[in-house]
This record gives structure tokens, sequence and C-alpha cells, in this order.
């Protein structure tokens, strides 16, 4: 499928023509975009998900650093409009090392340039992948009774089943999990499970709980990527199928579940896209420690500032998540996944998980 | 028990000679133990040939030179390009205690009671048992003297034990070799330090420096002007004590206490002696050699009721901030400090003895930063390296709150603790030691509050230079800003729009909105002549080639609006100002004032001056000040507080 660019030109020049227009004006050149902090997200009704709200940065000329970064987009635009003209794209990574050539123009490190194109996102409105980019790691892992189509790089089109065409490792979900990429076929199972860490995948992977509960497992190997998100977007308002989060019981995890189930704030303006507003968080809950009496870890201060920060975070503004943090900050303890090992390797398959699917609806009795 | 009778008692009542009394008093000298007993013989010998070399107009050149035997005996040698000293008077120079010209004389002085250097020869003679040589010439065409003596300590007298000629290249100059006992692996160090500091304060003065080993040391020369001539005063009525005024009208021409007044002592006119003769409640017209004591202490006591004068301070002869901040630079280069500031007191007065204070601060650089500041202490260009903790300088430095200028001093009292070095130096017609060993300065309060007064300064220097520092990184930004960032963007945008760049400077003004004041210093090595620049255009002082530093100063109006104001340069007091553009409206000793054109906006304003009597980095930093323009509108220059 071949993609129209000209719109995406129109926009990336605007922006060049908003500074040089400010020159002719003779106005200090700036530009301005929506504040990308905890503080300015919004709750979106229609999309049921987190955005931005109306507060705004303004970048502008008038400081050393508000120039460098308004050089650093126009250079940003020019060499995205290059990739454009010649049907080249680059990762992030290389953008970050093409940049050593743009002279005072150049970033200090790879989280300046990432954060620069996600603002250039938010400016114009465009994906990342309108612009060529594409982010470093590839999407993790799925294994579960579907059959994906996948588009691959010779330009065929492969039909995958992620049981019986994979390895022990999964299906891997690549980059772009736009509908020209991929495509959901076949798909027979009850829910998807999201899980937090590889070595937690691997153990449901390895108990058949694929087969024996009809779920489809997805990794997130850690904070989820975009693709893995969106991923898990498509597959649950494609197929209408409920998806649970089952992450270590800390502030961190608790923000990997809102990265996938509210938005992530650095993602904020295209939540929509990314965002799976009826995922439900499974576990592990400061509860279950209680509950499970499960091995602990002493809270750090940095935990403890964790949690406190989510209590002023409009995600966790419901009566579940207040709970469960000052639950946890009462106990001063964390726990992770893994933990549940304490009962024997099939625990977490043959009483855990069932218990707490039915207890949230998903398996019945 | 018989009883004994004042007649037997008195034959054994005799005269000591004062070569016996140092004999069993020699840590009064300096002489304590065999780490001092090395320093203070090199120190002795060091003073006098600086003394010497200084009286005559001759740039010193020093050679010291230590030989180590295993037993612990060395042998030390110092050699001066002096003016020599004649044959007969070797032996008192060397072989007496308590004999000189300077005892006498009220100015500033290294050496003053006649005892340093014979009191080495005692040391080395006591220890060793041998005798010192001193070779000296003060004739060009004549061959050298070379003498071997020992002091008769009975008679305070020396022995020429050996009288010779030698053929000497010098012109002229004296050399003194003497064996001691002496610990020099303690020494060692000291010896090195006390040369070094010697070279601090004393820039005009080349020492040569060979240790046993065979290591040579050279103490380069920094200035070639020797330091002004102090002058004899006559003593002052304030520091004169009541034997003493007797003593001086027992020897006066005058005959008339009036006359005696004016002529015997410094400061003292018509008006001061009339009024003092009247609180004493004497006579003009009495004569001195004929007064009783009572009427002398009547004057001494109305002395200090009468408003006398300062002296006169030609009887000192300090460093100079601009020499003292070039040997400091020179010594510390390895240390590559951040900055080096020096302050100078003017002239003051304790009991009648003018005194004056020079401070120095070296600061950053590989100093140490964890540990207690080095205090350097000179007192008439003599290093003190022993008693810091009971010297008037260390009492001055730890009552100062040294938290306020960025440096640790716990609770505020005490040794700071930073990367940096503190000088003093402290000139006086007499230097009011605590011992005889000359290490320490007494407690003498206005000697005191002036150190204190002195470090105050470079404190307050030291905070205006931090002050600066971080003003000009932020001046720095804003010129990248607009000289190379703000291009780049109207380049890249004009690029992706296939458009013509946009003009620039109207969107610099606005983003400056300020006068930016810059300059740079460039030096410049000439041979022609300067042409000296004062405000009453005819007086042109032609002076010698040399380096002239060279000051522009650029002023660029940021405003969208004409700015016209007033600017200063602060230059060095010594320095000689040659050729100034545009001209200026006044030249001061230590600033240059101009009256600027009006600058319309977005344009730019040139300021040279020229100075000359300065070495390549005496002047390395412009400090500027403008006067009837907002402060806040300016950005390189100070608001002008006034003189």
């Amino acid at each position: 499928m071949k993609k129209d660019y000209s719109e995406v030109i129109n926009k990336i020049d605007s922006v060049a023509s908003k500074i040089y227009d400010d020159f002719e004006k003779i106005e200090i050149p700036s530009l301005n975009l929506p504040t990308r902090t905890k503080a300015n997200i919004k709750f979106d009704d229609k999309y049921n998900v987190w955005k931005y709200g109306a507060g705004t940065t303004e970048r502008s000329a008038k400081s050393l650093d508000g120039a460098y970064m308004l050089l650093r987009t126009m250079y940003m635009v020019d060499f995205i409009k290059e990739m454009i003209k010649i049907k080249k794209s680059s990762t992030l990574r290389e953008m970050y090392y093409i940049s050593e050539g743009w002279d005072l123009a150049k970033f200090h490190s790879q989280q300046e340039s990432n954060l620069l194109a996600e603002d250039l996102e938010v400016i114009t409105s465009c994906m990342r992948e309108d612009f060529k980019l594409r982010p470093e790691e590839d999407g993790a892992r799925v294994i579960g009774n579907i059959t994906i189509e996948e588009v691959t790089r010779n330009n065929t089109k492969k039909k995958i089943h992620c049981q019986d065409d994979v390895g022990d490792s999964g299906y891997s979900i690549p980059y772009n999990v736009e509908p020209e990429k991929i495509t959901f076929k076949n798909i027979d199972a009850d829910f998807v499970i999201a899980i937090e860490t590889g070595g937690m995948f691997d153990r449901l992977a390895e108990n058949n709980f694929d087969t024996s509960n009809r779920a489809i497992l997805v990794h997130l190997k850690g904070q989820p990527a975009r693709s893995t998100r969106r991923f898990i977007k498509r597959l649950c308002a494609e197929k209408n199928i409920p998806v649970l989060v089952f992450t270590d019981c800390d502030p961190w995890s608790y923000r990997i579940f809102a990265s996938v189930s509210y938005g992530a704030i650095k993602t904020a303006h295209i939540s929509e896209y990314l965002a799976t507003p009826s995922s439900q968080y499974l576990g592990v809950t400061p509860s279950d420690i209680e509950n499970y009496d499960l091995p602990t870890d002493i809270l750090t201060k940095e935990d403890i500032n964790a949690l406190k920060s989510e209590l002023t975070d409009p995600r966790f503004q419901d009566s579940f998540w207040k709970g469960e943090i000052k639950l946890q900050l009462k106990l001063g303890k964390k726990s992770e996944q893994q933990a549940l090992a304490k009962y024997g390797l099939d625990y977490v398959t043959d009483t855990y998980l069932p218990e707490k699917l039915t207890e949230m609806g998903i398996l019945k009795k | 028990m018989t009883k004994i009778t004042a007649h037997e008692l008195a034959k054994n009542q005799k005269e000591i000679s004062v070569a016996e009394f140092f004999e069993r008093n020699k840590h009064i000298l300096g002489f304590g133990n065999q780490t001092r007993a090395l320093i203070t013989s090199v120190k002795e010998g060091v003073d006098n040939g600086l003394d010497a070399c200084e009286e005559a107009n001759i740039l010193p050149d020093l050679y010291v030179e230590i030989k180590n035997h295993d037993d612990g005996e060395c042998r030390v040698i110092i050699e001066d390009n002096g003016p020599g000293v004649i044959k007969k008077q070797i032996p008192h120079i060397f072989g007496r205690l308590l004999y000189g010209s300077r005892f006498h004389a009220i100015r500033q002085s290294r050496g003053q009671q006649g005892i340093g250097i014979s009191a080495v020869v005692l040391y080395g003679q006591l220890t060793t048992g041998k005798h010192t040589k001193i070779t000296s010439k003060a004739e060009e065409d004549r061959p050298a003297v070379v003498m071997e003596l020992v002091i008769d300590t009975n008679k305070n007298r020396a022995e020429v034990i050996n009288r010779d000629t030698l053929h000497w290249d010098k012109p002229t100059g004296t050399r003194i070799e003497v064996s001691i006992m002496a610990d020099f692996k303690r020494g060692k160090k000291y010896v090195f330090d006390y040369l070094q500091s010697t070279s601090i304060v004393n820039p005009h003065a080349q020492i040569r420096y060979r240790e046993p080993d065979g290591t040579e040391h050279i103490f380069e020369r920094t200035s070639e002007v020797l330091p002004r001539k102090s002058i004899e005063i006559k003593p002052h009525p304030y520091g004169v004590e009541l034997g003493t005024l007797v003593k001086i009208a027992k020897h006066t021409k005058a005959r008339q206490l009036n006359s005696f007044l004016k002529t015997e002592f410094s400061s003292m006119g018509d008006r001061t002696t009339n009024a003092a003769i009247e609180k004493a409640g004497l006579e003009k017209t009495m004569k001195p050699k004929e007064m009783t004591r009572e009427q002398f202490l009547a004057l001494n006591k109305a002395f200090k009721k009468v408003k006398i004068m300062a002296p006169s301070m030609e009887c000192l002869s300090p460093i100079g901030e601009t020499l003292i901040k070039r040997s400091l630079k020179h010594e510390t280069k390895e240390i590559s400090p951040e900055f080096i500031i020096t302050a100078s007191r003017p002239p003051a007065v304790y009991s009648g003895q003018p005194f004056q204070i020079e401070a120095g601060l070296v600061y950053g650089g590989n100093l140490p930063k964890e540990e207690p500041v080095k205090i350097l202490r000179f007192a008439n260009r003599v290093p003190l390296l022993y008693q810091q903790g009971g010297c008037v300088t260390t009492q001055a430095i730890t009552s100062i709150d040294w938290r306020r200028y960025g440096l640790s001093q716990p609770s505020g009292k005490g040794i700071p603790t930073g990367p940096a070095i503190f000088l003093t130096h402290v000139s006086s017609t007499l230097i009011p030691f605590t011992s005889e060993s000359k290490e320490a300065i007494a407690d003498v309060t206005e000697i005191e509050n002036e150190i204190k007064l002195a470090f105050r300064e470079c404190a307050r220097k030291v905070q205006h230079h931090i002050h600066k520092k971080v003003k000009r990184a932020k001046t720095r930004e804003k010129f990248d800003l607009i000289t190379k960032i703000l291009p780049e963007i109207a380049k890249k945008s004009a690029h992706m729009l296939n458009k013509p760049v946009p003009s620039l400077d109207p969107i610099i003004t606005k983003i400056m909105d300020v006068v930016w004041i810059e300059d740079l210093i460039e030096y410049e090595r000439i041979d022609r002549a300067i042409v000296q620049t004062t405000l009453s255009d005819e007086a042109h002082e032609e002076q010698k080639g040399g380096t002239i530093t060279k000051s522009r100063i650029i002023v660029v109006n940021y405003k969208n609006n004409p700015q016209e104001f007033n600017l200063y340069a602060i230059i060095p007091e010594d320095a000689v100002v040659g050729t100034v553009t545009p001209k200026p409206i006044k030249i001061a000793n230590n600033y240059i004032k101009w009256k600027l054109d009006s600058i319309p906006p977005a344009n730019k304003l040139d300021v040279n001056f020229e100075l000359a009597g300065l070495d390549k980095g005496d002047f390395d930093e412009n400090d500027l000040y403008i006067e009837n323009i907002n402060p806040a509108f300016v950005i390189g220059a100070d608001k002008w507080e006034g003189e």
C-alpha cells in the first residue's frame, strides 16, 4: 500500500513557515506545543483515554536553550522532508547519529532527539511513522491461538499461527502494526493476558496456560513499546476480546498498566491510537501481598515517592487505585510476579490466575 | 659559714661579652635546632646579599649552595654580586656581633641589628670548630680578598686566621662559606620554600640554588627595576621613648628647644613645635642640653597630646601590586590558578613607626581544596617561616569570616580551608617582631587592622571576580545565540521554504535588548618610543620600548533607541597611558573616563587604549564601569560607584 505524504509535507512546512514568518514580522521566533507533563493531561470522554489538556509550552529564541531547540527542530523537519523525498526511513537512533553532522544543532543524547521527534508529532498531529522514523526496539512476543497475516519485507503476505508456526519465544511483533502491515485472521481465545516480565511469560508458556485457559499471552517487556500497545489496542478493538495486565507489585508496574490502559504521559497526543481503555489490572496487587502472603521487599525512597506521585496522577484517581496505593504505602512493601513461585512452579497457572480471573468474571466456575 | 664581702664578690664580677651571651642563648637567634640552624644561616646570608646589592643599586644575582656531609655537617655557601666589602671591614662585619650600619637608621631594611651573619659565623665555629671563609671583591680591577676568620667570643672581635688574594671573574661581590652542624634532610623543604618565597617578594632578584645532590633551582628575576630606595627619616615624636629623647638632646647641635624639635624629629613644623612646647609648659628658648628629666618627661607626654602629621612614607619601600601579582603568577605557573588578586593599603603608623600592608590572594587551579589555605608571611621582603600561629598576620586572617567569600571555615573562625594561597607583606621602619629570631610579628592593633582591611579588599575583589565570571558566561551564551544560532535558524527555515534569508538585525535587537560591551587585550613588543596621552595635549613624555598592552572595548547598542553614556576603564596605577581613542574626558591615575557619542540602534563603537610600563600579562582583564545609563540595560560593565 503506497502512502500519500503530501499532507505530511504541508504540515512540516508549516513549522518552517511559522519561524520564517516570525522573522518577517519582527517577532522573536517561537513555537507553541502542549505541555507534556502529568499536570496537563485530561480525560477525553470521546475516546475514553487521557490526552493533553490546554496547557502550552513556548519554545522561544529568546533563551539559548529555546533557540537550540528551534534550530534542531528546523534541522529535523528538513531531514524528514528529505527522507520523504528520497523514499527512505531511519530509526530514531540513526537520526540521532545523523544529527552528529548538524553542527550546532546536534543532540547530546538520543533521549533529546526522541523527545523532539515526539514534540514534532504533537505540533503537527502527525505520527512518527509519517515522518519515516521508526523505533529501535521491536515489539514484544505473542503466543496463543491466533493467526496473523504479515506483509513481509519482500512484499509477500505470510500467515503465521502464533502456536503452531512459532517456537517457544512466540511471534515477534514488528515495529509497524498498522493494517497495511499486519491483519488479524482466525482467533480462538477468551482473553489477552499482557505480562510484564519475560520470566513470567515463559512460565505461562511452559505451563501451556494459552491452551489450558484459551488465552493469548503478550509479553510487555517492561514499559511496552508503541507497537506492542498499538497491537493490543487493535486486537481488543477489532476482535472484541478482553485484555488483562499482569505485572509486578510496585509503582513502576502500575505505570506500565496506565500506559496500556489510559495512555502514557509522553504519548498522550496519540492515546486514542495506543491505549486500550477497557483493559483491566489483574495483579499483583498490594491486596494480593496480604491475601497470598507473598515474599516481599521493603519500599525504597524512590518507590515511596513514585507511589505518592501516583496519588496525584489524574489517571490513578479511581477508588481501586487509591485504595491499593494507600494500602501499599501502609504495608511499606512491594513484591514481584515471580514471588508466586513460593508455592511451587505451577501455582501461578493452577491457582493464582484461575482464582483472579474468576474473581474478575473472565473465567466462569 | 664565712661571710663573703662585697669586695670578694667584686672579684668575680666582670663584663659578659655579647658573643658569649649569644653562645649560650643561640635559640634566641634562630639556631634552636639543626633544622632551624640551616634555614637561619641561609636566610641571614641571602638577606645580607640582597641588602648589599640594593644599597649599591645593583640588580641582585645570588648563588646559594649547600654541601652535605654524612656526619651532619653542612657547608653553606652564599655568593652575591653586591659592592663587596673592603678588606679592613671584613673582620668587623663577619666577625663581630652587633656591628652594622643600619641599626640607627630609621628606614625599611631587611637586617637591622647587625647580629645576623656574624651569628652564623659564631654558630659554625661553635658546632664544627671550623673557620669561616669570606671572599670579597670591592673593586673591579683589583683581585678579591680571601679571609678565614673565627670570632673571639671574649672580646667580640674577629680573629683572622688566614689572608690571601684571588682572581675572581665577578666585577664585585661577596662570598661566604661556613660550615655548620645542620639537618639537611629535614631542612631541605624549608630552604627551598624560603628561597622561593624570597623570590616572590623580591622580583628584581635572581637566585640560583644548588642542592647537595647537584639539583639546581633557578628563581628567575621577573622585574628589571630595583625597588625604590627607602630614605632614612628622623624619628617621629609619637614613637620616641623618654631615654631616646634625652639621648638625642645630649648629642644635638641645636641650641634652642624649638629648633631642636624641628631638626631632630620628623613631621615637626612651627605650629606643632609651638603646640608641643606650650603643652609641656616649657619655653622655646630653653637649651636642650640643660633640660631636666622632668622637663623631658613633660615634653614626651606633650607630644602625644598634639596632633602631629604622620611621618613621611619615603622611608618605606613596598613591592607594589603589579609586581606582587607578576611574581605570584610566575611562581604559581604550575598550579595554573584561576585568578590572582592583590590589595595595597595606604601607609599607616603605629607608635610613630610608619608601616604599610600589601596582600595577595591566589585562588583555584591545582591547589588542594580540602586543606587549610597556605599563608605566606613577609616582613620587609623577608619570608617568615616559623611561628605562623603566633603572628599578627594569622590572627588577622583568622578573625575574618571567610565563609562569606566562598571558603570553608568551621564556625567562621580559624584558618579557612580551600584552594587558596594568602600573602601578606608588612613593610615598616621597625617590624615589631615577637622575638630576636624574627619569625612572627607582634600583636599590634594598628597592624592587625590594616591586614584585615587588606584581606577584606582582596575578598571583595574575589567576589567581584566570581560575579563577573558568572555574568560573562551568561553574556557569552546570549552572544552565541545571536551570532551563531539565530542566523542558522533563519537560514534553515528560508532554505526549506525556498525563500530569501530574512533580515536579522531587528530581531537581534529585540532578543538582546541591551547595550553589549565586550573587550579584548593584546600585547605587542615594540622598540619605538610610545607617546603618552595626558589631557593637556602638550605634555608628551618619551618612553623607551617594551611591551604595550592594547585594550580594545567594543560597545554594541542592541537597544531599539540610541544610547549615550559615560564609560570608565580601570587601569593599574603604575601603568603609563599611551594612545587612547576616542579622546577621553579624564585620565586619572587609576582610570580612564570617556563620554561616548550617541550610538544608534544596532551600531557599534570601538574604544581603544594602550598601556606601557607593564609586562605581558600584568594587565589581563578589563574592569569596566558605566554611568548615566540604567545598569540593567548593559552587559559587560557595572555601575560606576564613584572613586
